[in-house]
């Protein structure tokens, strides 16, 4: 597997343990006891500003973990150079992304407009955000694999 | 419109430029290794600049690296060949 590829495969992982953990601390924390809460607008509003900084700062502090780890076991630097192929296969899986998160966003406003709780849709929100987000990732794997 | 095909002589090349390894050409290229072998084994059409660079390092012009070849091409190739 090259170096790239690993670097991608710690991403999703990263991503699926932040997301789960933040979500079992949260459901813990305010929901477990207390299910009026989940339509409470300041209750999901405050979950999102949280959850953004601390996915970046989980996600930096579990890549720089990666890359000493990296360092021990193969002697080898982290690429961070970034080439057109690189730049190329980026763009093409956040095309992807960009879609599904689109996709998402209707759903969740489509929830709205067919009368379901706000819940619902901030549930889509986070769902399609992450989605798109996995997505992404795996697509960046495919191309690297099969070729642009 | 058909699918273009673009091959190359990268791997030749190379064997015959002091047996000169994916990693050197990444760097005289200014690209990464695993670029180098996508393009040797057909698996990314490198854009003009890069194309001019290889070609470059190799001194050679650049229809000598690479070469054109459209899928109807190849498929009245694959037909003489049967």
């Amino acid at each position: 597997m090259e170096q790239k590829e690993k670097q991608i495969l710690v991403s999703i992982i990263s991503s699926i343990v932040i997301l789960a953990s933040y979500s079992l601390y949260v459901y813990h924390k305010f929901m477990a006891g207390n299910p009026g809460i989940i339509n409470d607008f300041r209750f999901w509003g405050r979950a999102f500003l949280i959850l953004i900084p601390v996915a970046i700062m989980a996600q930096i502090i579990i890549h720089i973990i990666f890359a000493i780890i990296h360092k021990i076991v193969t002697d080898e630097d982290l690429s961070t150079k970034n080439d057109e192929r690189d730049k190329l296969i980026e763009l093409k899986s956040i095309r992807i992304s960009h879609w599904l998160f689109t996709l998402g966003f209707f759903l969740s406003m489509g929830s709205q407009a067919f009368g379901k709780p706000p819940w619902v849709m901030f549930i889509t929100l986070i769902c399609s955000g992450f989605i798109a987000s996995i997505a992404s990732e795996g697509a960046k794997i495919f191309f690297y694999r099969k070729g642009l | 419109m058909s699918k273009c095909l673009i091959s190359n002589n990268i791997r030749k090349l190379r064997f015959n430029h002091d047996e000169m390894t994916q990693q050197q050409l990444a760097e005289k290229t200014g690209v990464t290794r695993q670029t180098i072998m996508a393009i040797e084994n057909g698996k990314y059409s490198p854009s003009l600049e890069l194309a001019f660079r290889i070609a470059r390092v190799f001194h050679a012009p650049l229809e000598e690296v690479f070469a054109y070849v459209s899928e109807e091409d190849s498929k009245q190739t694959d037909n003489k060949t049967l």
